[in-house]
């Protein structure tokens, strides 16, 4: 059996609110397999967004490691982390967080800026991602002429465009009717299963669940695992 | 898209914003291209000459007359090769426009002034012809003067013996410059002291104001200064020489420190400005904390981030400064042609650089602190909105 | 309507301390205009002032005929002595006319903070008379010259300005020594002179007669009959001005000049000014929508809001403007400088910031706040309500 895609070992998360110190993850262990898909779920201050930071190398655990596409993610400095996250990672928010002065196209080529592609190669590898989100058509159109659900497409689109082997969502369908969110969380199964991409997601959709390979439940910090 | 085309982008975010703050950094350059020209009009009008000529005026002023008698003792002093002489005239164009006009021997003048150019034919007219003028071609144009018309100038010193103020002078010669710093100068009129000596009321015969001394090659142009000034020192006549590029300097010297009057308006103007771009800087990247932290999770790194933001800085700041530079270069053209040549405002190269080093230092002086503050920036509290 | 708008206005006033930057931004803008635009007028105020106060209308200064200064004028004996004899000159107290010939030459002195470059002065060669022509002038520290010997009093200018001149002192002029015996004040252009007997000027700088006559006007129709008299003369060919008319003329060119300047500069600040205005209310208008949708769903009208913006501009420019009034003044005021005059000799002069200029520079800044709020206001007053209290 290969090498899991995420390993968290013992990891603990503090923060520091002014005087106070909160421990939001305490000692929490667990392994993402490659092509999984894993629905974490729970209340409202249970950690399952600090915990789905630290898996996508956006924040370091203050105790405890941190494994993911073979890098110890905890280790690695600033600059080294970014260029991590450019390689591995592709992140999707709630809030869809697209730049509203750029296209849809604009949008999704803007992580390629990172690489030494040329500006035509670039444009093949955008029409493609936009092709695998099925919204070739609407390229050019900038983010206020797109619905949420485009937009979040969109978002999809740019977070693929690198091909990473990861992907991490934080509520991708918090701010969808139930009709658009079925249609984003197809999507993403389609992505798992047809791609071969490991996905994260943290929601609070129950019907997340049905698409997903596997459910985590976090309370407190901690994890009661369930199998699916 | 580039990296360029997303910085240029963000720009236009907010585009009445963006355009209301290019507009007041247009109007600041703009401003700074005038004075700075103006200034170096005043400042650098000497640079131009060559160290090889000393002007020997009476100490006290140049308003005061010198004996052409001194010539001899002039061209005598080793270093010396020849000694023109030129007295200001006080010539009046039609009822109040006055001339910048001498009158001089004009063989004198023409070998210790290599840099006029004319026709030798008109050369010889000149020293020929006891009424004759010759003019510059600024003159020339700006008053429509030909050769062979009569030209009638009055002096606002010098009455003629028939007591009326009007000379008529007969213009013989049109005279350029050497290269376009020269050209700049051709403003000056000529005429023969000879004519003036003899024609003029009160009888003033063998006076001038200056004396041109051409120097030989390599010769010592202060020892000279000292010995001209030792000659005549304690005598009725006592002498200051300095060299042309000083004479200059110190005229201009007189009207007062033009410099420090620019210096303070620049200062108050771009002191303003940074204010107004640097708050327009600050909402703008305040604003768009959330997208710069999305920027840090696509993998772009701390000092991209920055790197985005001084470049919208830069950019802003480039485009309405080379504007203003631009609408002062036509500006002072217009102003130069409307004038004739009289004010000279083009904008050179050193208004140009002193321009392009303002544009820099105002770009990082309005983009640092914002810059920094995107980079500094946390993408998990980025994103909560903290 | 008025309750209406003051209310309005007073709630968005106590926000501005929310939006201090872009308030700022106005204050200091302005501030920048107005202080630039006293600042150069000031000059300009100054200078003429100065010349202005020089000159009386009781007194005439003749010249010779077509030179317009009096480093270009040159009169013998014999005319001066004919031109004191004309009618229309006031008799002193000695009965005889109250006349002066004086004579304007140039000596060199050196500036208080560039020892490098020398600047001319005009020194004054008069007669005994032109005391009494000049009641305002005053020796304040030593004596009067001793006619017949190389002695000068100097004017308060000179001595702000230059150095070498002081009490005790010994000036060169003309390959001799002359010593300065006293200093003296007379609140216009003469405190940038030199003064001396006219007879050892004469000797000392070879000339013959003086560059003017200065005499005093007999009556209102003074001017008129002694201007008469001398065009009537064949033997004298003069020009004759009111003192205070030909020194109120010296100062045109420089008007001219610095107010060329000062209108450009003002103009193009002023605009950057108002852009810069504009940006900030924009952005005022901007901070503040919801609460003026709020405002509005409520039932104030459009009109109240625009006046509320409209003050809220008005307010901030007048504040800029004081400050830049304040800072002119404190920075400028009575500093004390000097630049070539006429006759190519040095005029030492003050700024002056002057209550008009004052209230100039408070209308400009008040017509740029006007303009940089009246687009902005008008946008506040026709946002479609249910869009602003929507956003953010």
């Amino acid at each position: 059996m290969s090498e899991p895609m995420v390993q968290v070992h013992n990891v603990t998360k503090v923060y520091e609110r002014g005087k106070q110190k909160i421990e939001v993850l305490h000692g929490l262990t667990l392994d993402i397999p490659k092509g999984d898909f894993v629905a974490l779920m729970g209340p409202s201050g249970s950690g399952k967004t600090t915990l789905l930071n630290l898996i996508g190398g956006l924040d370091k655990p203050s105790a405890g490691e941190i494994i993911v596409a073979g890098e110890r993610i905890d280790q690695l400095g600033s600059g080294q982390l970014a260029r991590w996250r450019a390689h591995n990672v592709g992140f999707v928010f709630q809030f869809y967080n697209l730049m509203p002065v750029l296209t849809a196209e604009g949008n999704v080529e803007l992580p390629l800026l990172l690489t030494k592609l040329s500006g035509a190669q670039r444009k093949r590898n955008v029409a493609v991602a936009l092709e695998v989100v099925g919204l070739a058509d609407r390229a050019k159109h900038k983010p206020r002429e797109l619905s949420g659900g485009q937009e979040q497409r969109v978002a999809i689109a740019r977070a693929l465009v690198s091909d990473p082997q990861l992907l991490v969502c934080d509520e991708p369908t918090g701010d969808l009717d139930r009709k658009t969110a079925d249609e984003i969380l197809g999507l993403l199964q389609v992505l798992n299963r047809e791609h071969g991409k490991t996905i994260v997601i943290v929601t609070h959709d129950p019907k997340a669940a049905e698409f997903a390979r596997r459910t985590l439940h976090l309370e407190k910090g901690q994890l009661l695992e369930q199998a699916a | 898209m580039t990296r360029a085309g997303f910085v240029i982008a963000n720009l236009f975010r907010k585009r009445v914003r963006t355009i209301l703050t290019l507009l007041s950094v247009i109007m600041a350059f703009l401003l700074f291209g005038l004075l700075q020209s103006v200034n170096t009009v005043f400042s650098s009008g000497a640079d131009f000459v060559g160290a090889t000529r000393l002007f020997v005026q009476a100490r006290v002023s140049f308003t005061t007359a010198l004996p052409v008698s001194m010539v001899p003792k002039l061209e005598a002093i080793p270093g010396v090769t020849r000694v023109a002489y030129q007295q200001w005239f006080g010539g009046v164009w039609q009822t109040n426009t006055p001339l910048i006009m001498f009158a001089l021997d004009p063989q004198r003048y023409h070998d210790v002034y290599p840099e006029w150019k004319m026709p030798e034919a008109q050369w010889q007219a000149f020293e020929r012809t006891r009424t004759g003028l010759i003019v510059g071609r600024q003159l020339a144009n700006q008053y429509r003067w030909k050769v062979g018309q009569k030209i009638p100038i009055s002096s606002n010193i010098w009455p003629q013996k028939n007591g009326s103020k009007a000379w008529q002078f007969d213009l013989v010669g049109i005279f350029d410059g050497k290269d376009e710093d020269w050209q700049k100068r051709t403003n000056l009129a000529f005429i023969q002291q000879d004519y003036f000596d003899e024609a003029n009321q009160f009888g003033i015969k063998g006076r001038t104001n200056f004396f041109i001394l051409k120097l030989a090659e390599g010769a010592n142009a202060a020892a000279i200064s000292k010995t001209v000034d030792a000659m005549f020192e304690n005598s009725p006549d006592e002498t200051k020489t300095q060299t042309e590029k000083d004479f200059n300097i110190s005229f201009v010297k007189q009207i007062g420190d033009i410099g420090l009057i620019v210096r303070w308006i620049l200062f108050a103007v771009f002191f303003t400005l940074l204010l107004v771009v640097g708050n327009t800087m600050a909402q703008s990247v305040r604003e768009r904390i959330p997208e710069l932290a999305v920027l840090k999770t696509l993998g772009f790194s701390d000092g991209g981030v920055l790197g985005f933001v001084l470049a919208e800085a830069f950019a802003l700041v480039l485009a309405g400064g080379l504007v203003g530079l631009i609408l002062a270069s036509l500006a002072g053209a217009m102003v130069e042609k409307a004038t004739g040549g009289q004010f000279l405002l083009a904008l050179d190269a050193s208004v140009w650089l002193l321009g392009v080093a303002a544009i820099v230092l105002m770009s990082l002086a309005v983009g640092l602190l914002p810059a920094l503050r995107a980079r500094r920036l946390k993408i998990v509290d980025a994103l909560a909105g903290r | 309507m008025l309750r209406q708008a003051l209310a309005i206005t007073g709630i968005s006033i106590r926000s501005i301390p929310e939006r201090w930057a872009p308030s700022l931004v106005i204050v200091i803008g302005l501030a920048g205009v107005v202080a630039v635009f006293t600042a150069l007028l000031a000059m300009a105020a100054g200078f003429e002032s100065t010349l202005k106060a020089t000159g009386r209308p009781d007194a005439a200064i003749i010249l010779r005929g077509g030179s317009d200064a009096e480093l270009n004028s040159a009169i013998d004996r014999d005319s001066s002595d004919l031109i004191k004899q004309q009618p229309g000159i006031r008799p002193g107290a000695d009965g005889k006319p109250l006349a002066s010939a004086e004579l304007m030459v140039i000596a060199e002195l050196v500036r208080k903070d560039d020892v490098k470059s020398g600047a001319n002065i005009t020194v004054r060669g008069v007669e005994p008379a032109a005391f009494a022509l000049r009641p305002r002038l005053r020796i304040i520290v030593g004596r009067n010259f001793t006619p017949g010997l190389r002695e000068l009093i100097v004017g308060r200018g000179v001595l702000a300005q230059f150095q070498g001149a002081n009490l005790g002192q010994v000036v060169r002029m003309r390959g001799s020594e002359w010593t300065v015996v006293g200093e003296f004040e007379s609140g216009d252009s003469h405190e940038s002179e030199m003064w001396t007997d006219i007879n050892v000027a004469r000797s000392t700088f070879g000339r013959i007669g003086s560059s003017s006559v200065l005499a005093a006007l007999d009556g209102p129709e003074g001017l008129e009959r002694l201007k008469a008299a001398i065009a009537a003369e064949p033997r004298l060919s003069m020009d004759l001005l009111r003192e205070q008319d030909y020194f109120s003329s010296q100062t045109k060119q420089f008007r001219a000049t610095i107010g060329v300047l000062a209108g450009v500069v003002t103009v193009i600040m002023g605009l950057g000014a108002v852009f810069a205005a504009l940006n900030s209310m924009y952005a005022a208008v901007a901070a503040r929508g919801k609460e003026i949708a709020t405002l509005r769903a409520l039932g104030f009208g459009g009109t109240p809001v625009v006046v509320s913006v409209m003050t809220e501009a008005l307010l901030l420019a007048l504040a800029g403007a004081l400050l830049g009034a304040l800072i002119a003044y404190v920075l400028f005021n009575n500093l004390s400088v000097s630049t070539l005059g006429q006759n190519f000799t040095q005029v030492v002069f003050s700024f002056r910031v002057t209550p008009e200029l004052v209230a100039r520079g408070l209308t400009i800044a008040l017509v740029i706040g006007m303009v940089g709020g009246f687009l902005p206001a008008l946008r506040a007053a026709r946002l479609p309500v249910t869009t602003s209290l929507r956003e953010q």
